[in-house]
């Protein structure tokens, strides 16, 4: 697939019409991880709508999300930017060996409190 | 009043608290809670995307068995009951997953979307109601108590339907009906870093110390929540505020703890 046949994925995928963003930043400005990613909500709105899906594809910027859905519940035009973000990092990590995640990084944060449900939820999010 | 329950793997393990006085709870206030029957985990994290369809499978698993019981079903970490609420919502609301799903189980009768899925929080308010609560109560909880929501109970506020994502109050009428003082910080609802614990836990660090600086700015004693990702982030970076489970804490004042 080439990147516009990609980016025309991700938006199939996600469920989300880019044309709806009215480009008013309430996404990124909702956004409590902004500080530690380096393309926010808006710009993933708006790099996909508008052929820069690549910069996206080269940051860890979509691995940094925490999909806490606060710019999805924020956004007057229901954009839903976080579905978005998700189908980025999809997009990466269905790709052969480009797993995020191996089994034994977990051993560097593991320790006896850590819940399964955090390393479920990583897994699920940094893999395939 | 009889539930099917989904607990979940989390609450089997780490967070056994959760559970544990969650039924103990449920007992005390006449409420019957059956397991759902080989129950899967639910995956932690509910996949946004349309085409994941195997990622979904345990939730329409569980959901369809509460369903040819004829029963609603009872969740308590908000975790699971994000995932499976949302898997249910597309059940009966997306024709794609909905003929993936079914075309994978070939169910007798194919699900779609019928049961009910309630929290525990939920189940309180709406199906025993907070005043009988209440009045069941035998050791009123007099702390000042924040709750802490996290994502997870209340986003999508359109799917989750369980308060308004913005301004909730169900914890709070929780913590009134047990006897505490409810305070209030705007960081209720903000996340505590969730996964990024296990690839950088700097990130729940920054947010959780945020978080813990508010409640306690504002006089908080104690700390509720329904998560055990948001228990592990919040109890590594709290310090000397103490965090509990809501179930944990609803035991000690119906004298079941
Ligand atoms: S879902 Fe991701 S992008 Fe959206 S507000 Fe949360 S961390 Fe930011
Ligand atoms: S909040 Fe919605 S409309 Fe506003 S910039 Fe973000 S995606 Fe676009």
């Amino acid at each position: 697939m080439d990147l516009s046949e990609q980016a025309e994925n991700i938006k199939r995928i996600s469920g989300v019409d880019t044309k709806k963003c009215l480009r008013c930043g309430k996404c990124t400005a909702s956004c409590p991880n902004y500080e530690d990613m380096e393309y926010h909500p808006h710009q993933f709105v708006y790099f996909i709508e508008n052929g820069y899906l690549d910069r996206l594809l080269k940051s860890d910027a979509a691995f940094r999300c925490m999909t806490c859905f606060a710019c999805v519940e924020r956004c007057p035009r229901d954009v839903k930017p976080a579905k978005l973000i998700e189908a980025v990092r999809l997009t990466l990590v269905r790709q052969k060996d480009s797993n995020r995640l191996k089994p034994y990084d977990i051993i560097e944060n593991l320790n006896a409190d850590l819940p399964q449900q955090a390393i479920v939820s990583a897994m699920r999010k940094y893999t395939k | 009043m009889k539930y099917s329950y989904y607990p979940g793997c989390t609450l089997k393990t780490k967070a056994k608290e959760l559970d544990v006085y969650a039924r103990k709870c449920a007992e005390k206030l006449g409420v019957e809670l059956t397991e759902v029957d080989d129950w899967q985990c639910c995956g932690g994290v509910y996949t946004t995307s349309r085409d994941e369809i195997v990622t979904k499978l345990s939730s329409v698993r569980a959901l369809n068995n509460a369903k040819e019981r004829g029963q609603s079903l009872v969740t308590v970490c908000s975790a699971c009951h994000n995932v499976i609420k949302r898997v249910n919502y597309d059940m009966a609301n997306d024709a794609f997953v909905n003929a993936g799903a079914n075309n994978y189980l070939q169910l007798a009768t194919p699900y779609n979307g019928e049961t009910k899925v309630i929290h525990f929080l939920e189940l309180l308010r709406d199906e025993i109601g907070f005043e009988n609560v209440k009045k069941a109560v035998v050791n009123p909880v007099k702390r000042r108590i924040s709750a802490y929501y996290g994502c997870l109970l209340l986003r999508p506020g359109n799917v989750m339907a369980m308060d308004d994502p913005e301004n909730p109050r169900i914890m709070e009428d929780f913590i009134s009906a047990i006897g505490g003082t409810p305070v209030v910080s705007p960081y209720r609802n903000e996340c505590c870093g969730a996964y990024l614990a296990v690839t950088d836990p700097a990130v729940p660090a920054r947010h959780c110390g945020y978080i813990t600086d508010s409640f306690k700015a504002k006089g908080a004693e104690t700390v509720i929540t329904a998560c055990p990702l948001c228990m592990y982030n919040l109890k590594r970076n709290s310090g000397d505020l103490p965090v509990v489970y809501f179930s944990e804490i609803l035991a000690e004042a119906l004298g079941v703890k």
